[in-house]
């Protein structure tokens, strides 16, 4: 009796896989972003998702018409547009937030070559980009004004502004930085406060973080070193002097800090593979942080802290060689 | 029994499923003898052995049919009792042409192979227990097939301190190890003591990962039973983690020394054997018995009946698959090894050779290959490779044609465990891109000398 013989495949090892995909790691960042979409919602209205929406159909749009064929599948477009639309002014005119996630695709992106090939985080490059063009609408921030609130500025036409209606408010970090007034931190932590939607609920941001390193998504390494250089470094210049530099609590829970430590500079392709790597990654972005912020002119440094540790990671790569099991004179001897 | 979080393993790693409930628990039975036998003349590295028989000769079970042709070469025995038919080329599981002998064996031999006298091996010099090992035909049974005696043969001013037993088995689905430590634990510690012995070891430990309680409690019952005197022996329980059984992983996380990148166990005073060549050793010093057959773990899910088979070397494939019920229609490909490291079959008329520690059948679940995306440098490779490379930049440079490169990021190093494609979320071949480079690397090498 010979049993059934079946036409043969041949592959080669290993015939087993983990199961985790790329799509699948950035499903579940988009999964994480959800809760922090949710509190900006009911802070800022519905205007909130208006803009993530439109950042999100902006780089999903050029990564459909100008990316390499399916490359949609993989998810990582519609993680950069949401991710930028939430480091945007909830008032923010539709057109603009799409256009910035066009550049951010564009020229973050696909200009080098796609995915896994970028230097710089594409979602910072579409706020840069933003930034740049339009600086009066991307510093123009609507107090919070609960969940109907819809702002007659997101319909502005494109080309125009249109106004903000109702009230503006300072951001915390202009509070402190142009009036050296602090913010309560229970209203930093709830997120109950002036500023782009992904800052408010420090909270809300932390668990979120705990959920991606659990689930391996990120280099926990990278927001923690980034966190602990804040606190030590701003600690530092807090014990200096208590009037004029704001408290490490305060650094850490203000603008836009916990959310790019959580979701921008852990960006897998535009940050350091190896451990050490990631450790001076994320000092730098702290310390760059704190340096804007104290003695920069503008109030945040968030942005310009995770681009510039951006640009360094091929240096970081090339300066930090993992030692090679057997390699070097560690534990050879008995 | 020690607590899983204080158990010792190596770093880095990888943790995938370990599909062995299907046969942990199924005692080690013999396949039943079938007509013809193959045996390729180069089962294990080295030079192929010579054959000692000519077509149409008689040969009895166990007796010698061929004889190594140098020093890294080993010797052949007849699986059955029978007559040798031929020598030609067959197909070896590599699916490559080689020289082999074909036995037809005699349907009325009762194929027993009765105990011999023990060899004392006490009385025999270094280099006649060296030349012994060859003589039974013994090899790294673990899947690589490294003649044995030529691991004991020791360099000038090199000694062994410490002898490490590998029951790892980190491969998922195989349980050939397992049973042979749960059936057959004093034959391990036999071997043990022999080699131990012979080599002058101050020390034994047998690493075994902590999803086979029952093989270490057998080996710590026979342990407490026979004391060696001068050679203490202990069980070193390991948390479970895949690629514990390669040498290098297995040193580590017994003792702690690394071995040099590019140098031996020995460098560091270890040498590890596999349970499985242990046991056989102890045959061929106590009964005589050469190595002609070794425990085969059958399972997959295209098996209808996995097993544990005791399979003579050379029986081909499709009769021991046969004998477990056949294939389900379903099979998409046969593996002879772990599904990690092992080797797909190209046809199932290939022999079982003495380095073949399991037959896989997958089918189209676990063979369809993954979607493909480009690297996002998420580390996990980085993570996973426990000779600590950076898998995706060799995988890069190997896309690339950049073998020099490859080099000066030390793509020789890898032993191509497979953690890193295992890991990959974006369905990279990565092992099997550095393994292209590796090859690209040796062909310069051989041209350049």
């Amino acid at each position: 009796m010979s049993a059934h013989s079946p036409r043969l495949q041949v592959h080669t090892s290993p015939f087993l896989r983990q199961g985790v995909t790329t799509p699948g790691l950035m499903g579940d960042v988009l999964l994480a972003l959800v809760p922090v979409l949710a509190v900006a919602t009911y802070y800022f209205g519905l205007s909130a998702l208006l803009v993530v929406a439109a950042a999100a159909a902006g780089a999903v749009g050029a990564e459909r018409l100008l990316g390499p064929k399916g490359a949609i599948r993989d998810n990582s477009a519609l993680l950069t547009g949401v991710i930028l639309g939430l480091v945007l002014p909830p008032g923010l005119p539709l057109w603009m937030a799409f256009l910035g996630g066009v550049v951010g695709i564009g020229l973050g992106k696909l200009v080098w070559g796609g995915l896994g090939h970028n230097l710089f985080n594409p979602a910072l490059v579409g706020r840069a980009f933003l930034q740049a063009a339009f600086p009066t609408a991307l510093t123009t921030w609507p107090v919070p004004t609960g969940l109907p609130g819809l702002h007659a500025s997101s319909f502005a036409a494109p080309f125009l502004h249109g106004e903000v209606d109702g009230l503006t408010g300072a951001t915390p970090l202009n509070l402190m930085k142009f009036a050296h007034e602090a913010t309560p931190l229970a209203d930093l932590l709830r997120g109950s406060v002036g500023g782009s939607l992904g800052e408010t609920s420090a909270a809300v941001i932390v668990l979120a973080g705990i959920f991606l390193a659990a689930r391996r998504a990120f280099d926990w390494r990278i927001p923690v070193s980034v966190l602990l250089a804040v606190a030590v470094f701003s600690g530092a210049l807090y014990l200096v002097d208590t009037g004029r530099y704001a408290s490490p609590l305060f650094m850490l829970l203000s603008g836009g800090l916990l959310f790019g430590a959580v979701f921008m500079a852990t960006d897998p392709v535009s940050s350091p593979l190896a451990p050490r790597g990631a450790w001076i990654y994320g000092a730098g972005i702290g310390i760059l942080v704190v340096l804007i912020r104290t003695w920069g002119g503008l109030p945040e440094g968030v942005m310009y802290a995770i681009l510039l540790m951006n640009a360094a990671t091929p240096l970081l790569e090339r300066v930090d060689q993992p030692r090679a099991f057997g390699r070097g004179a560690r534990r050879t001897i008995a | 029994m020690m607590i899983g979080a204080f158990a010792r393993t190596f770093r880095h790693g990888i943790h995938p499923a370990g599909h062995k409930e299907a046969t942990e628990h199924l005692p080690v039975e013999r396949m039943p003898f079938v007509d013809r036998y193959v045996m390729p003349l180069g089962q294990s590295a080295g030079a192929p052995s010579r054959p000692v028989v000519r077509a149409g000769e008689r040969v009895r079970r166990g007796q010698v049919i061929a004889a190594p042709a140098a020093f890294v070469s080993s010797t052949l025995h007849s699986p059955v009792g029978g007559t040798v038919v031929g020598r030609g080329p067959g197909h070896h599981p590599s699916g490559q042409l080689v020289d082999a002998l074909e036995i037809e064996a005699d349907p009325y031999d009762s194929q027993r192979l009765p105990a011999g006298e023990a060899i004392p091996w006490r009385e025999l010099t270094d280099d006649e227990f060296v030349t012994h090992v060859q003589h039974a035909g013994l090899v790294g049974m673990g899947g690589a097939a490294f003649p044995s005696h030529v691991k004991y043969k020791l360099p000038a001013g090199k000694r062994v301190r410490r002898l490490i037993a590998n029951g790892c088995e980190c491969e998922p689905f195989l349980t050939a190890d397992h049973r042979t430590m749960v059936e057959r634990a004093a034959d391990v510690l036999r071997g043990l003591e022999i080699l131990g012995r012979r080599l002058g070891a101050e020390e034994a430990a047998i690493g075994v990962e902590l999803n086979k309680a029952d093989a270490i409690a057998a080996l710590e019952r026979e342990i407490a039973a026979r004391p060696l005197p001068g050679l203490p022996v202990r069980v070193v329980p390991l948390k479970v983690k895949y690629p514990q059984g390669a040498e290098k992983m297995l040193i580590d996380a017994v003792y702690g020394l690394e071995v040099p990148a590019g140098g031996l166990p020995i460098d560091v005073g270890c040498l590890v054997n596999n349970v499985g060549t242990l046991a056989s050793l102890a045959d061929w010093f106590d009964r005589g018995w050469p190595l002609i057959e070794r425990v085969v773990t059958v399972a997959g899910p295209g098996v209808a009946r996995p097993a544990n088979l005791l399979v003579p070397v050379g029986t081909p494939v499709r009769a021991v698959l046969d004998h477990c019920g056949g294939l389900s229609a379903e099979t998409r490909e046969v593996v002879m090894g772990g599904p990690m490291m092992g080797m797909p079959l190209a046809s199932l008329d290939v022999p079982v050779l003495k380095g073949t520690s399991g037959l896989l059948a997958f089918t189209e679940v676990e063979t369809r290959l993954p979607a493909e995306y480009t690297c996002i440098r998420c580390g996990r490779c980085v993570e996973a490779c426990p000779q600590f490379l950076n898998p995706s930049r060799l995988a890069r440079l190997a896309r690339a044609g950049r073998w020099e490169e490859m080099e000066r990021y030390f793509a020789l190093d890898c032993v191509e465990c497979g953690s890193c494609s295992f890991s990959c979320p974006s369905g990279i071949p990565i092992v099997q891109l550095i393994r292209v480079g590796k090859a690209k690397l040796r062909e310069q090498r051989a041209k350049a000398s």
